[in-house]
């Protein structure tokens, strides 16, 4: 469970002499177990707002608070409690760990939180099956393809239930068999075990699971509507 | 081991051991230039060892002894006048037991060797053959003829250069003239019944050794010496000896460790140590640019890993620890197979090494022609140690580069 709130978030960054707006004066609240969708073109600013209130990077101005706690105003240590304990990341480009195994990848979170062995080995076990990659548990990231690399990320994101996925294109790399099979088992945390959503996506097939959709353009915000499922 | 704040040492050994083996090439160059590097610290520290072990051991040898009595004027003015009386019976219980294990009366006086062609200043030892032997003398270094074999053999040995100089020969006579006490001129004949080889050319020009009865007799200085040589112990730590020594010597003589009587010597052995670990981090150093450069590819190629670990939580602490705990695999593993070399390329050569070839000019230095390595566990401690200790020193600086990326720069896609 959480709840979020994003009030008048800025970022700038420099290109060159340009200064690019990728968060420009956003605001959002998300309530606690929201299942949420971010849309937009290409550099409309989806990655650095998820990455905000992941607390991965400062902003600019503006306040962003996760349970009324300040985020903005941790310093470095309690954020990365923070995303340790309660946050799971599936990020856009780069997810894996290329020296562990996909297991070794999926249990590294339980392994920096100190859960003892066996019982990161059943979860990640566990996760691993959910996602359809049981048999490729002792695969290196190098061995595997972009959507299975995609699936073993998801799984390291979720396999501890963190209050929180931020989740960055997670069904970029994969067929619709697999991505919508990825959406119900987001769909089933979220209600089940009331596990907090927010996807960035530029996918038709992931925005009909959402309950509400975020459309942001420029670093703005244009749309904010609730979505009656069918 | 496992906190909430980072991985457990478990987990951090086991990604530092796979990212070492990543770059699979590299890892084994920079293995093979530790390993090489430790062996050339340890390898030529033990030849060094050897080298000054040996000039001091013959040094010593010549002396001889490791602490000396003297009349306290003798080594300003090495003259009958100056000498001492047979030790007393306190002394000579002193000098029966341990620490004490041989010790000699010697007289030992300038004098002038004649022969029908030549003559040379020589110095003149009056000794006593078995106790001579004792604390030093080398009975193999007689290359003609035979040593002395009592204490009133009227024979005389002399070194095979002084031979030369004199142009003579064993078994022809020769004279020697030296100061009686009161000025009085006292010589005598001896026949050579045996030549040496000095370890040193200057021993073998200088030297003729009489037996002391005969000496005392030719000086006539009664039963008087010039002076008592003591050996016992080891001669790295003579102190115990001469502290020993000088208790039962009482004040009436000057009573002197090796390392005093010859400051050269007992210089050679004090600057060693320090030369050795100079010569450690001196190879260190050059090794150290390369585990530098080694460490820092490593980081920048896995900028994104420690971006992205990061992000899911880790503390740049366990990343710091994880590149520190490579550069120690590294370093553990390049120090191993050095030591290895160095002991195997050693332990073939402890029957010494022989340096004829360039002898000449190494027994001008002082040395003997063969050289015997001294791998000495100290030595093998100072170079692992400096090793570990500046490597992981060096290390920082990657390590903590490392742990200073910042995750959105480090995952942002290229
Ligand atoms: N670290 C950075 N340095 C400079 N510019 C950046 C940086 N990160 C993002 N930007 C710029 O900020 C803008 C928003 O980027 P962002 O990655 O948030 O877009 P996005 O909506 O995630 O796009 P995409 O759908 O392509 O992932 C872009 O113009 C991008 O070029
Ligand atoms: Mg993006």
């Amino acid at each position: 469970m959480a709840e979020i709130k994003c009030v008048e978030l800025c970022k700038t960054y420099r290109q060159g002499d340009a200064i690019i707006k990728a968060l420009d004066h956003v605001s959002l609240d998300i309530e606690q177990g929201a299942f949420i969708c971010l849309s937009g073109p290409s550099g409309s600013g989806k990655t650095t707002l998820l990455n905000m209130i992941g607390g991965l990077d400062a902003l600019d101005s503006g306040e962003i608070s996760i349970d009324g706690q300040r985020v903005d105003l941790l310093e470095k240590g309690a954020l990365a409690d923070l995303r340790l304990h309660h946050i799971g990341f599936v990020f856009q480009s780069y997810n894996l760990i290329p020296v562990l195994s996909a297991r070794e990848n999926v249990e590294f979170v339980m392994q920096v939180q100190g859960v003892p062995a066996a019982e990161r080995r059943r979860k990640s076990m566990a996760i691993l099956e959910e996602v359809g990659l049981k048999d490729m548990e002792g695969r290196r990231p190098s061995q595997l393809s972009g959507g299975q690399q995609q699936r073993v990320a998801v799984a390291r994101a979720i396999v501890s239930q963190p209050k929180l996925v931020l989740a960055d294109e997670p069904t970029a790399n994969l067929d619709s068999v697999s991505a919508k099979h990825l959406m119900e088992l987001f769909v089933e945390l979220n209600q089940n075990h009331r596990v907090t959503f927010l996807i960035s996506t530029h996918d038709e097939r992931v925005m009909r699971y959402a309950q509400r959709l975020v459309r942001m353009r420029d670093g703005k915000v244009v749309s904010d509507e609730i979505q009656i499922s069918d | 081991m496992a906190t909430g704040h980072g991985l457990s040492l478990t987990a951090v050994s086991q990604l530092s051991w796979r990212n070492l083996w990543r770059n699979q090439r590299r890892t084994i160059i920079m293995l093979l230039a530790i390993a090489v590097g430790v062996w050339a610290m340890i390898f030529m520290t033990a030849l060094m060892r050897g080298m000054v072990d040996q000039m001091i051991e013959d040094g010593i040898d010549a002396l001889p002894g490791y602490v000396q009595l003297h009349h306290p004027d003798y080594r300003d003015d090495p003259n009958v006048e100056n000498s001492l009386p047979p030790p007393g019976p306190e002394l000579l219980v002193a000098l029966g037991s341990p620490p004490v294990e041989a010790w000699a009366r010697r007289v030992k006086v300038p004098a002038m060797a004649s022969s029908e062609r030549n003559n040379r200043a020589v110095m003149l030892l009056g000794v006593d053959p078995q106790p001579e032997i004792a604390v030093g003398f080398d009975p193999s270094s007689i290359v003609a003829g035979r040593f002395l074999e009592g204490p009133n053999d009227p024979g005389l040995v002399v070194g095979r250069k002084l031979l030369e100089r004199l142009e003579t020969d064993l078994g022809k006579r020769i004279v020697i003239m030296s100061q009686g006490p009161n000025n009085s001129i006292a010589d005598r004949g001896f026949r050579i019944v045996g030549v040496f080889e000095g370890k040193l050319s200057a021993q073998e020009e200088n030297l003729v050794y009489a037996a002391i009865g005969t000496t005392q007799e030719l000086l006539g200085m009664g039963e008087q010496i010039s002076e008592i040589a003591v050996k016992g112990g080891d001669y790295r730590d003579a102190s115990a000896l001469y502290a020993w020594v000088e208790q039962a010597a009482g004040g009436q003589y000057e009573v002197l460790p090796w390392t005093k009587l010859d400051t050269y010597l007992g210089l050679m052995l004090g600057v060693m140590d320090g030369f050795v670990l100079v010569w450690v981090v001196v190879i260190f150093m050059a090794l150290s640019f390369g585990l530098v450069n080694t460490l820092m590819m490593a980081v920048f190629e896995r900028v994104r890993e420690f971006g992205l670990m990061q992000a899911l939580g880790m503390k740049p602490a366990s990343i710091l620890y994880q590149v520190l705990l490579e550069a120690l695999m590294l370093l553990t593993l390049g120090l191993l197979l050095g030591n290895v070399m160095a002991v195997a390329s050693i332990m073939p050569l402890r029957d010494g090494i022989d340096l004829s070839i360039v002898a000449e000019g190494i027994e001008m230095m002082g040395a003997s022609s063969t050289l015997y390595p001294a791998l000495k566990p100290k030595d093998l401690v100072m170079a692992n140690t400096v090793v570990i200790v500046l490597g992981i020193l060096t290390s920082l600086l990657p390590a903590w580069r490392a742990s200073r990326y910042r995750p959105v720069e480090a995952i942002a896609k290229t």
